[in-house]
């Protein structure tokens, strides 16, 4: 028995918007008969405004809800708007699906994706500007990871991305891959690893000074402040010059004898590990 | 409510409750105490016992072992036997086995046992020849069920008996009995099967509650080591009141037989004609004449399956779907898979499994109401083309 939101349940017993568009300027398709679910997406535009839009959905109850309030998602959008839409958005609008149809909503999105790659042109200037956008230059590429349900490491990278999947479970749940024969599980692990460290590389590296900036006063004010706090003492970030970090300790951290180390081995690895290796913490 | 789900559980007879009711409350006894507050647990534990060896036709009561269900039968059985005969190394059962069968084999499989899985034809119809072709003097077990809970298919099991005794006499055969309990006759003594494994919610005892049959002369090793109880083969303080349900219940079933394979088939033939009749895109899963009266399975082509589950529910009726959306495990039924069923069908297909409670008034319901379901569903499939070539048909 799944544990569907009332938002489910009323979206499979009445799908809004079911049929298809003669006049569809965008059609997209995602999933087969073959692997259990699949959709069809059409839509309407007016200038780059989504006017109308329908679908058609092989699938379980959550896929019809998914598909249905996609679609209600889109109309009255512009196109700008709509391709920032994810299976997150998809799955929160519909009040949370359970973890093991996150799938549902992702087929959603990846018809979405594939009616935009049509309208453009696969190779339009348009397709891959908003490709870049969509996927940030850094997917490993189209190859098919798992046979049996034909799911890509595109995919798969999208799917960790968006929804901050660590266990290949997690990404079984959302795109089915590696959820029939299992062979591909091991090549699901590593794609999880080679994005976690990817992922923890490039936040280290791509920051730009002002990106710095901001993040060293949001671990020290979210992270390290409130852990100092419980100490019953606190700190203040005054000033951030290059990659030296000033700062001044309040409360009983002031007088704390040991205060020198709490900046070197908390504040300043915290920062370390979390922004850049170079930093150094000061007291002022 | 309309409850058509039988395969999956049943509800408990009322004469079965009743007869549970003083064993839940005053009569609480150990029945292996040796004061006299215990005679009525002890006494009542004996009746139980020969009840089921009157379900299944044993020759003996120190045949039946009481188990918790039947799952544990299952296990029972099979590590039982493997376990007392370690120089074989081969083990046969078939692709359409119940998990509780299947997961075992795939433990011995693992453990470097070498495993043959019979096939089946598209009728669900098991594959004989192959079973012939695999049996060999170091094929320890075969493990067959009597009937398969998704097609109600029946196995020969009999007649593979034979096969099995003459062509390899020291191969032990144990046979699923789950599905077949209560809907077809059982005469385990006029068989060669050396053990069958039974469960009582499956016919109107309560869940927690299961025996297995082993043929005197049959050796194996307990499941869980403990008391003397069951004769040492499965320890654990006597579960007097359910064991005492699936006693009745066994005796109710015995007696409501008949009835099963007249009106009970009836009501499931009326069902299933009464859908492919007036479901364009209704298809009969298995068509086998040799099917248990209660179960019939039906994909609905380009429909998936657990959106027809849940518009039925919303109506009241309880079916099952081989669809892997409901199980969660994003593959369907590997008993359908094993048939070959085309995968049109396969995401849609429903078990309706009927018991002597079901009425006339139940079934013509869902005759009346599924049409008017599958006309909503069909209408939201993205494979109108497909459809339309159907009701063209």
């Amino acid at each position: 028995m799944w544990d569907y939101s009332e938002k489910v349940m009323d979206h499979y017993r009445n799908p809004r918007n079911v049929g298809t568009l003669e006049d569809a300027d965008l059609i997209g398709e995602a999933g087969s008969l073959a692997c259990g679910d699949s959709l069809k997406l059409f839509i309407k535009l007016d200038g780059d405004r989504v006017i109308d839009a329908k679908f058609q959905t092989f699938g379980c109850g959550s896929a019809v809800a998914a598909s249905s309030i996609l679609t209600e998602m889109i109309i009255g959008k512009t196109l700008d708007e709509v391709k920032t839409i994810t299976n997150k958005d998809i799955a929160n609008e519909l009040g949370g699906l359970p973890a093991q149809k996150m799938h549902c909503s992702v087929m959603g999105r990846e018809a979405l994706e594939d009616a935009l790659k049509k309208y453009y042109g696969e190779n339009s200037e348009e397709w891959k500007e908003l490709e870049l956008e969509i996927h940030s230059h850094d997917h490993p590429g189209n190859k098919i990871v798992c046979t049996c349900f034909n799911v890509s490491e595109n995919q798969i990278w999208e799917a960790i991305k968006v929804n901050g999947l660590t266990t290949v479970e997690e990404v079984t749940n959302y795109t089915k891959a590696g959820g029939a024969c299992g062979r591909c599980k091991g090549i699901i692990k590593d794609i999880i690893e080679t994005y976690l460290k990817k992922n923890k590389n490039e936040e280290k590296i791509e920051l730009t000074p002002t990106q710095k900036i901001l993040k060293i006063g949001k671990v020290i004010e979210q992270q390290i402040s409130p852990q100092l706090q419980k100490d019953g003492g606190d700190i203040e970030l005054v000033d951030i010059e290059g990659n030296i970090v000033k700062v001044k300790l309040i409360g009983v951290c002031s007088g704390c004898k040991n205060a020198s180390m709490t900046l070197k081995n908390f504040v300043e690895a915290e920062l370390k590990e979390k922004i850049d290796n170079k930093i150094i913490v000061e007291q002022v | 409510m309309i409850y058509l789900d039988n395969n999956a559980t049943t509800k408990i007879d009322n004469i079965v409750l009743e007869e549970m009711m003083p064993f839940l409350t005053n009569e609480y006894a150990n029945a292996s105490s040796m004061y006299e507050f215990a005679r009525k647990p002890s006494n009542a534990l004996k009746t139980a016992r020969a009840q089921v060896q009157d379900f299944l036709g044993a020759k003996d009561e120190k045949e039946i072992f009481f188990t918790s269900c039947g799952s544990e039968s299952a296990n029972m059985a099979i590590k039982g036997v493997v376990n007392c005969n370690k120089e074989k190394r081969h083990l046969i059962t078939t692709k359409i086995e119940h998990p509780c069968v299947l997961n075992v084999y795939k433990e011995f499989e693992q453990q470097g046992y070498e495993i043959d899985y019979i096939g089946v034809n598209s009728e669900g119809e098991l594959l004989i020849d192959e079973l012939k072709e695999k049996l060999r003097k170091e094929t320890a077990l075969v493990s067959i069920m009597w009937a398969n809970n998704e097609t109600g298919v029946i196995n020969p099991v009999e007649e593979i008996a034979d096969i099995i005794k003459t062509r390899s006499p020291e191969t032990k055969f144990f046979v699923d009995g789950v599905q077949a309990g209560g809907k077809i006759k059982i005469n385990a003594k006029d068989t060669l099967i050396d053990m069958i494994g039974i469960s009582g919610h499956k016919l109107h005892a309560p869940k927690g509650i299961g025996a297995l049959y082993v043929k005197s002369g049959t050796r194996i090793t307990p499941l869980i080591n403990g008391g003397h109880q069951e004769r040492g083969l499965r320890a654990g303080t006597e579960n007097v009141p359910y064991i005492v349900g699936l006693g009745k219940a066994c005796e109710l079933a015995s007696d409501a037989l008949d009835f099963e394979l007249k009106e009970v088939k009836r009501l499931r033939d009326k069902l299933e004609q009464g859908i492919l009749k007036n479901v364009f895109n209704a298809r009969l899963n298995s068509n086998s004449l040799n099917r248990v009266p209660n179960t019939t399975n039906i994909g609905f082509q380009y429909v998936e399956g657990e959106l027809i589950l849940l518009h039925l529910s919303d109506l009241g009726i309880c079916a099952s779907s081989g669809s892997a959306c409901t199980s969660g495990s994003l593959e369907p039924s590997h008993v359908l898979r094993a048939m070959g069923v085309p995968f049109t069908a396969l995401h849609g297909s429903i078990r309706f499994s009927l018991s002597r409670f079901t009425t006339e008034k139940e079934i013509d319901f869902v005759i009346e109401n599924l049409p008017k379901i599958m006309d909503k569903l069909t209408k939201l499939s993205p494979y109108q083309k497909e459809l339309e070539l159907l009701k063209n048909k």
